[in-house]
């Protein structure tokens, strides 16, 4: 099949197949990344720019690591807060950087719609790292190869994904991601964390986290994100922890075959105990490694990789 | 100074007239209404296949001077009424300086007059700096020729201050005109709340934000029996309290806009900038209880809330975008497709444009009776046409419209028996 889309923007954009192209296109870097010698030429000569207006390391470094190890020139830029408050428009500063002839910029955003407006008004190819509270695609991406890689399938699964609903770009990916490859997605966490409609968006929301659990082959947990709430969504931590965290008692309801994934960074005994974190079921690490092979395969794509090989 | 309006169909709800008639217009005021008028030596303006109604007032735009000339100006604001048929406007009072002083009433009302093509009334500020907190000098203001008192966007947060407003207005017999919205629910949302919203990644506005200070405003009328105006209302949970309040004999009266019986959150997709607005647009339901508000006389008037921005501060992310859209040279087409759409028919459209909100706000126009200053609106409703940035008449180009055909327009505006506005 071909790949059509310019820009990645969003899950929501992709189909079933192109999904399934991508996770697949993943594969083969994955094992340029086991390699001793980890690199290859597929992208040399371009140049892709990391603009990240968000702290980030485990993207950031994801996506540069992936445009190295591909044979692009990666920049990282790190903006700071918004463009606002630089007192530069976000459009000023992007078509600067594009002047200077990028043929991809990553971009990491505090506003949801950030990447969407930037492909509006920018030629060269945009890739999402993560835009407000709107969504993550290379993070939907990874978790769908790392659960497809320890099932064998994604079709026909049940994803449970807790904590907060509301402002996670993760959760809105992963609905798209997985419900287009055939899994039933569950979210669930506190009424403050529950955003309205988001049944809409094609799962079932839980206010009771055992529910969300129950039968179910991966359990996906969500950091909380303070640093997006207004007004605290929460009393305290430990009451957070009491009702919203894992324990092993909550993962005796799952399948006993479930695995646990976490998007990082973890606060451990918040969301998860170290014991879980750490134990035979998580496969959190396996994500970050996925991501890496993931990441080289939207750029591959949104580089033109494909007609390079020609 | 003799002008014949010949052969239109004069659709005036004030006087009750919906029928083919000539309008004689003698030295700026209307001088006869019947069949058949001998022109004599006036003027002729060939209405025939138009419609004629008078001159459509809104109560409620920015015109954005003194202070933020950039994005508007009385002149070119008022230019922009002329082309949507309006000859009547309010304008609010978050300009810079406030309107909350006489000498700035009177700066916007002589500038309208002397160099504008539309009236305007302007709206005061409720309290001194729209603060919340010292009320404005409302006797000398309404002497001054104010209309009503509002703080618009920054709505009057605290109760016994809003108390108090309506006591002293009632003095006057002035309405209190009100956004109405707690704004401690808005909290930082930028759009409807709802599934859009949750899609979309952006923090949403509930319809209780609306609907709470509603309800409060209401019953401090009911408390005080001031006359209460509300704006702009966009949920159904606000017209159904308006309508019982209404029912019981509380003195409230309200206007929706063109924007909110047209459009839903839907138009926000694709982070639209242009669909951003305060109140928010919001869901099917209710829009269609905005319209069943403008069939049943919930609502008494169609305002524009023609709020216009500059394209830069339009042009950002949408969380940081400016709330509002122009609509002056929207107002006709918009509305005249809900008669189309045969939820009101034209004698009720035209009321909402010209007296019935004429009548609340006591501004002595909208009819078209003999001795009536003869300010006028010839439309044609079948006119099909493009909305262009570069056809708009307003300094600002924000309209959710832009590149939509639209039908019905303004085709001759007169104000004051002058021609202030004319097309093809």
């Amino acid at each position: 099949m071909t790949f059509n889309h310019k820009h990645i923007i969003g899950i929501k954009d992709l189909t079933p197949e192109e999904l399934t192209f991508i996770l697949d296109t993943s594969i083969s870097f994955k094992e340029i990344n086991r390699r001793d010698i980890k690199k290859v030429p597929t992208l040399r000569g371009k140049t892709i720019i990391n603009l990240f207006f968000e702290a980030s390391t485990r993207t950031r470094t994801s996506f540069e690591i992936a445009g190295k190890r591909l044979s692009a020139d990666t920049i990282n830029i790190s903006a700071s807060g918004s463009s606002v408050v630089k007192g530069e428009t976000l459009e000023d500063t992007a078509k600067n950087i594009e002047a200077m002839n990028p043929d991809a910029i990553v971009m990491r955003h505090n506003a949801s719609g950030a990447c969407e407006y930037l492909a509006k008004r920018l030629d060269c190819a945009i890739i999402n790292a993560g835009d407000g509270m709107h969504e993550h695609p290379s993070q939907a991406l990874l978790d769908a190869y790392t659960i497809r890689e320890a099932k064998g399938k994604i079709e026909g699964l049940t994803v449970a994904i807790i904590g907060d609903i509301t402002h996670s770009r993760v959760v809105r990916s992963n609905i798209y991601c997985l419900t287009k490859l055939g899994a039933k997605v569950r979210v669930a966490g506190p009424g403050t964390m529950l955003p309205p409609g988001i049944e809409r968006l094609g799962c079932e929301a839980y206010k009771n986290i055992d529910d969300a659990i129950k039968g179910s082959d991966v359990v996906m947990m969500l950091r909380i994100q303070r640093e997006r709430q207004g007004a605290p969504l929460i009393p305290s931590v430990r009451e957070y922890s009491k009702f919203f965290g894992l324990t092993h008692a909550r993962m005796k309801l799952a399948k006993e075959d479930a695995i646990v994934m976490h998007p990082g960074p973890i606060n451990r005994g918040v969301e998860l105990p170290t014991s879980i974190a750490d134990g035979p079921q998580n496969v959190i690490l396996d994500q970050v490694e996925n991501g890496v092979a993931v990441r080289m395969a939207l750029l591959y794509l949104a580089c033109g990789g494909e007609k390079l090989q020609d | 100074m003799k002008m014949l309006i010949k052969s239109g169909r004069v659709v005036d709800p004030a006087n009750n007239i919906d029928e083919k008639l000539d309008i004689l217009i003698v030295d700026g005021k209307i001088a006869e209404v019947a069949a058949n008028i001998d022109a004599g030596d006036a003027e002729v303006i060939n209405a025939a296949g138009n419609i004629v109604t008078p001159g459509l007032i809104d109560i409620h735009t920015h015109m954005r001077e003194p202070g933020l000339e950039y994005k508007e100006d009385i002149i070119s604001g008022t230019a922009a009424a002329a082309a949507g048929g309006v000859t009547s406007l309010c304008c609010m009072p978050n300009t810079n300086p406030v309107i909350d002083n006489l000498p700035v009433v009177q700066f916007i009302m002589n500038k309208a007059k002397f160099e504008g093509s539309a009236n305007v009334f302007p709206i005061a500020a409720i309290s001194k700096g729209q603060k919340g907190e010292i009320l404005s000098e409302m006797g000398e203001l309404l002497e001054g020729g104010c209309v009503g008192f509002s703080d618009d966007g920054l709505p009057v947060n605290d109760g016994e201050m809003m108390r108090r407003a309506m006591e002293y207005a009632s003095t006057f017999d002035a309405p209190i005109i009100v956004h109405a919205e707690d704004i401690s629910l808005v909290a930082g949302g930028s759009m409807n709340e709802g599934a859009v919203a949750t899609e979309l990644g952006l923090k949403g506005i509930p319809n209780c934000a609306e609907d709470s200070m509603t309800s409060r405003d209401i019953m401090i009328a009911e408390l005080t029996g001031g006359h209460l105006h509300v704006c702009h209302v966009s949920t159904k949970g606000s017209l159904e309290l308006i309508r019982q309040a209404k029912a019981r004999g509380v003195k409230v009266t309200c206007e929706v806009t063109p924007h909110h019986f047209s459009l839903t959150e839907d138009a926000v997709r694709g982070y639209n900038t242009n669909a951003k607005m305060n109140p928010p647009l919001r869901t099917q339901e209710d829009v269609d209880a905005v319209r069943t508000a403008l069939a049943d006389g919930t609502a008494d008037a169609i305002a524009t809330d023609h709020a216009p921005h500059h394209i830069d501060d339009k042009n950002v992310e949408f969380a940081l975008a400016a709330n509002g859209i122009v609509g002056l040279e929207t107002l006709l087409p918009l509305t005249l497709k809900l008669v189309a759409e045969k939820v009101i028919n034209l004698s009720r459209a035209i009321e909402l444009m010209t007296c019935s909100p004429a009548k609340l706000l006591k501004i002595d126009r909208g009819t078209l009776a003999v001795g009536a200053v003869a300010d006028v609106a010839i439309i044609n409703p079948n006119k099909e046409w493009e909305v262009t940035e570069e056809g708009l008449h307003s300094k600002s180009k924000n309209s959710y419209f832009i590149g939509q055909t639209l039908k019905g327009c303004a085709v001759k505006t007169l104000r004051a028996g002058e021609v202030v506005f004319s097309r093809d």
